[in-house]
């Protein structure tokens, strides 16, 4: 084992068996790679990482000195020692080998990205979400929930590293003291894995449907697309661009592009994401290319599939990463409207063949231009 | 948008130098004060898809036949509830039809009965009747090969007398003319025997199609109905396979790089292998090149049989291909392997009545789509084809009694007037007196040749009268895919301000493909199609086989999804946008092309 993959490990290595050292956070993403499913890259600092942080100079030690003798029931005390080793491990220098990886992880990570350039201080701007994980050694399924911290905006490698820090850190908050005092969990038995992901900087979000919502033919994959984050599309600020795809023949089967007035950019420098009026020729453009509605409307399909059943996902194009790597899923649930009823016979149960020819050619087609009604049937588009 | 009707029929000028063109034309062709009223309330466009060129006088008897054999199929055989035929009408030279609807709801509600039943049995022992009709095709083929023509004798044979006949050579030739003109009759009424049953069902599986999966792809519901090895590709197979035969044998430099077919055959002559490659020639030619570069609508349209360079040259592009070490194999396995992977998985989505239903109507389109697409060959290619050779036959009767100077200046005459110039004709004979037709007909022919060439010279209006709400004739839908979109280009309604293209007309075949424009107005400039090229053209035919190997993609003027060039483009793999209206008229050669097959949009580059 490298140092590097000793302390860290990129998404699409982290495998099932590897919650320990990952974290749940980092294993799912891996898993999802690894079924094909493109989320926003990134790297997990493993547990080892943490582990030699503490047994570096003897910061164990320290810290089990400091925790001796606390009181779960006394707020104030946890209080000060939450701040007593918070500062100790912010304060102490990491172990080279572990700096060093994580230094690596991270310019892996900017070269990913094209759009990301050294600054002049020999820095890299891209933003990242570090996200602390715990694991217990001997408790795999013991839950933390509610104890991860995530912080959004970290950019360049010193912020990383701080931050790495704050993650480790924020294992001795007075409430996961608590928490662990509580429920009888040995402090030393937890570890703390960190999260970095790569912050979505989107050209172009918005969610999908794996049926048409309109009508629930599972034929279709429907999608809502604007420029910038998805926010826009979410919250309802603009009308998106609306695309309707057959999954089955994967062929464009209708597109309306709107006029698209907003949309949210993330803005680096100021580490936040600000909501922008589009004037130029985007405004009316469509926010997508017919391949990229394609790799989307394919990327539906597989996780509908791996679900078996029909989804609900949240995307984005990705402005920093090359095609095919720049179309990111967000986020999936199940569909929830049509998947739970039977679907709606078209049929009229007594018809046959013959009764359909002759009602075919009763109907026609409506031809009179202009025609609000107008029934496009037979060889019309 | 602008106006909502076309041009009356009655106000639409005759072109400077075309007066008296009427008397090209039986009487019943024209648009008179006698119907003027029927006439005016109608809305006729342009056939532009079957009858593109001039008509000339005789070839009115293509459209003569399916004007009555599609009208009596659906009105009078089958009972179709809500249609009667397609009228007829030559304005300024060219070709407009119009169908017949049955507005009364009253009177169409009495023939649904009738229909059902009709029909019904139609497409119960549709196996067993298709397999009738390609004997009775086959019957009427041999029929007309067997219509002997000959030239009328100085004197009887002594057999005359001896077996006591009665009857003369002048008896045989005018029975022999009646022969065949009836043999175009019969086949166009088989034609019609299952073509407007085949289009009822494939259009309500199509409608079924798009209720069960709203916005499916027209092309992909035809997809799950084709690949079926068709007839009219087996002529290309045939050039393929001799291809294949000239490169084994070791006779394809010989074929490859002499454009000569009379050349090559005397090179291949003077070999064994050469030989044996003829053989197998021969073996090829009868019934595969009994197809026409054309419609087959027309007595000039090139026939593989009459003019071997097409054929010749196809098997040259060939043999280069396999030179080169590529496939010429079409990929049907995969066009097989598609269509059944689509209609598994839209049927994985169904359940209950619609599963039911969708496999029935799927198996029924499937059933019928033989015929939809094998028809043709038989019909328009290997019938017609021997037609008018026949035809040239009393040309040549002609050009021998002095009537014409060139067996072809016959068909400058119509049905009726051929058969007076052949009483005029047996009449001299008889008589031993002049015939009146050398003085005559020459002149008259020069004078039809000149207003012929004048008749071409006008850009025909896509279409008369006021469009109908309603239409609900299979064929109008299906074929010529008249639609409010093309009605609406067609009045010069253009595409939507900003759109990103320059012409819309029917996906007809999926695919995007940038590339150069070659223009080609008839089957004779086909050659001049370079590799790679978009081929640009009024309407394609399934005969240009070769070509379809050859071009990137295909834009047409004229055509729907169930168009031939929608179905080979299709089966070559080749995008095609079909039924654009004007694309032979923006589109100049050599332009740089972006088709979009799947959109049916086509942007011209510069």
């Amino acid at each position: 084992m490298t140092a590097d993959s000793r302390f860290i490990l990129k998404f699409e290595d982290c495998h099932d068996d590897c919650v320990a050292l990952v974290g749940g956070k980092s294993t799912g993403l891996g898993s999802m790679i690894r079924a094909g499913v493109p989320v926003p890259p990134g790297f997990s600092v493993t547990t080892h990482a943490y582990r030699a942080m503490l047994g570096d100079g003897g910061l164990e030690r320290e810290i089990a000195e400091i925790l001796e003798g606390a009181d779960s029931d006394d707020v104030d005390g946890l209080d000060a020692i939450s701040e007593k080793i918070g500062s100790r491990i912010i304060d102490r220098p990491m172990p080279p080998e572990v700096e060093t990886a994580i230094r690596a992880g991270y310019k892996d990570l900017v070269s990913l990205c094209s759009g990301r350039h050294e600054s002049g201080t020999g820095d890299y701007d891209l933003p990242v979400a570090v996200r602390s994980s715990a694991t217990a050694e001997d408790l795999p399924n013991a839950s933390f929930a509610g104890q991860q911290d995530t912080f959004l905006w970290v950019v360049g490698i010193e912020d990383v590293l701080t931050h790495v820090k704050r993650c480790w850190a924020s294992l001795y908050t007075a409430r996961a003291i608590a928490y662990r005092m509580e429920r009888g969990y040995a402090h030393e038995k937890v570890y703390m894995s960190v999260c970095i992901q790569k912050m979505v900087n989107a050209r172009s979000a918005g969610v999908m449907f794996t049926l048409n919502p309109i009508n629930g033919d599972r034929s279709k994959v429907a999608i809502d697309a604007s420029w910038g984050l998805g926010e826009s599309v979410a919250s309802g600020e603009v009308t998106p661009d609306n695309y309707l795809v057959d999954k089955i023949a994967m062929k464009i089967a209708r597109k309306t592009v709107s006029s698209k007035a907003i949309e949210y950019r993330a803005i680096p420098s100021e580490r936040r994401v600000a909501l922008i009026e589009i004037t130029d020729e985007r405004r009316e453009a469509p926010c997508l290319s017919d391949d990229e509605i394609l790799v989307l409307s394919r990327l539906a399909r597989n996780v509908e599939a791996h679900h078996q059943r029909p989804q609900d996902l949240e995307w984005a194009i990705d402005a920093d990463l090359e095609p095919p790597n720049n179309v990111l899923l967000l986020q999936s649930r199940p569909e929830t409207v049509w998947s739970d009823q039977d679907r709606t016979q078209v049929s009229e149960a007594s018809n046959s063949t013959m009764d359909y020819i002759v009602a075919n050619l009763l109907t026609g087609v409506r031809l009179r231009p202009g025609d609000p009604e107008s029934a496009e049937r037979g060889g019309v588009r | 948008m602008t106006d909502t009707r076309f041009p009356n029929p009655f106000d639409v000028p005759t072109p400077e130098g075309c007066e008296g063109w009427e008397d090209l034309y039986p009487y019943y062709y024209l648009f008179s004060e006698e119907r003027r009223e029927l006439e005016e309330s109608k809305f006729w466009f342009f056939d532009g898809m079957h009858h593109p060129e001039v008509l000339y006088p005789f070839d009115t008897i293509t459209s003569e036949s399916w004007w009555v054999a599609l009208g009596e199929m659906n009105s009078r055989v089958y009972i179709v509830p809500p249609a009667l035929g397609i009228d007829h009408r030559v304005l300024n030279g060219r070709l407009y039809i119009s169908a017949n609807a049955i507005t009364d709801e009253a009177v169409v509600g009495a023939r649904v009965a009738h229909f059902m039943e009709r029909a019904g049995y139609y497409y119960e022992h549709w196996d067993e009747l298709y397999a009738k009709w390609q004997d009775k095709a086959r019957e009427t083929i041999e029929e007309l090969k067997a219509v002997e023509i000959k030239p009328l004798p100085e004197m009887e044979d002594i057999e005359v007398v001896h077996s006591g006949r009665g009857l003369t050579s002048a008896y045989d030739l005018l029975v022999a003319y009646n022969r065949v003109v009836e043999n175009m009759h019969k086949i166009w009424h088989l034609h019609f025997e299952f073509l407007n049953l085949g289009y009822a069902a494939y259009l309500t599986y199509f409608g079924f199609c798009k209720q069960l999966f709203p916005d499916i792809p027209d092309q992909v519901v035809a997809q799950m109905v084709a690949g079926i090895d068709v007839l009219l590709f087996r002529p290309d197979a045939e050039l393929k396979k001799l291809a294949k035969k000239a490169v084994e044998l070791g006779v394809g430099d010989a074929i490859r790089d002499e454009p000569d077919p009379d050349a090559v055959i005397s090179v291949l002559e003077q070999s064994d292998a050469g030989q044996r490659w003829i053989a197998e020639l021969e073996k090829a030619k009868d019934p595969w090149f009994y197809f026409s570069t054309g419609s087959g609508f027309y007595h000039h349209h090139k026939t593989w049989i009459n003019d071997q360079t097409f054929p010749f040259s196809g098997i040259a592009d060939y043999i280069r291909k396999i030179e080169a070490g590529e496939s010429i194999e079409r990929p049907l396995d995969d066009v097989i392997a598609e269509r059944d992977r689509l209609s598994t998985e839209y049927a994985s989505l169904l359940d209950g009545d619609d599963l039911k239903n969708f496999n029935e109507q799927l198996g029924l389109a499937r059933t019928v789509f033989p015929f939809i697409e094998d028809h043709n060959f038989y019909v328009e290619h290997w019938h017609h084809a021997v037609f008018w050779n026949k035809m040239r036959e009393f040309g040549q009767i002609f050009v021998d009694a002095g009537f014409f100077e060139e067996v072809d200046d016959m068909f400058y005459l119509h049905r009726f007037e051929v058969e007076a110039a052949l009483y005029d004709l047996i009449a001299s004979w008889g008589v031993g007196t002049a015939a009146r037709g050398p003085g005559y007909w020459p002149k008259e022919v020069a004078r039809r040749k000149v207003l012929f060439a004048k008749l071409a010279e006008w850009q025909p209006l896509p279409a008369l009268g006021e469009p109908p709400e309603v239409v609900t004739e299979p064929f109008t839908i299906m074929l010529w895919g008249i639609t409010t979109d093309s009605i609406q280009n067609w009045l010069g309604i253009d595409a939507a301000e900003g759109a990103d293209y320059d012409l819309s007309g029917f996906a007809g075949s999926p695919g995007t493909v940038e590339g150069v424009a070659r223009v080609i107005l008839n089957a004779d400039e086909l050659s001049d199609v370079q590799e790679g090229e978009i081929l640009v053209c009024p309407i394609t035919n399934p005969s240009w086989g070769p070509v379809f190997s050859k071009i990137a993609a295909a834009v047409t003027d004229i055509g729907g999804m169930m168009s031939h060039a929608s179905i080979v483009c299709r089966e070559y793999g080749v995008p095609a946008v079909v039924g654009t209206g004007f694309a032979t008229q923006r589109i100049k050669t050599g332009q740089r092309l972006l088709v979009n097959g799947a959109e049916g949009t086509v942007k011209i580059l510069e």
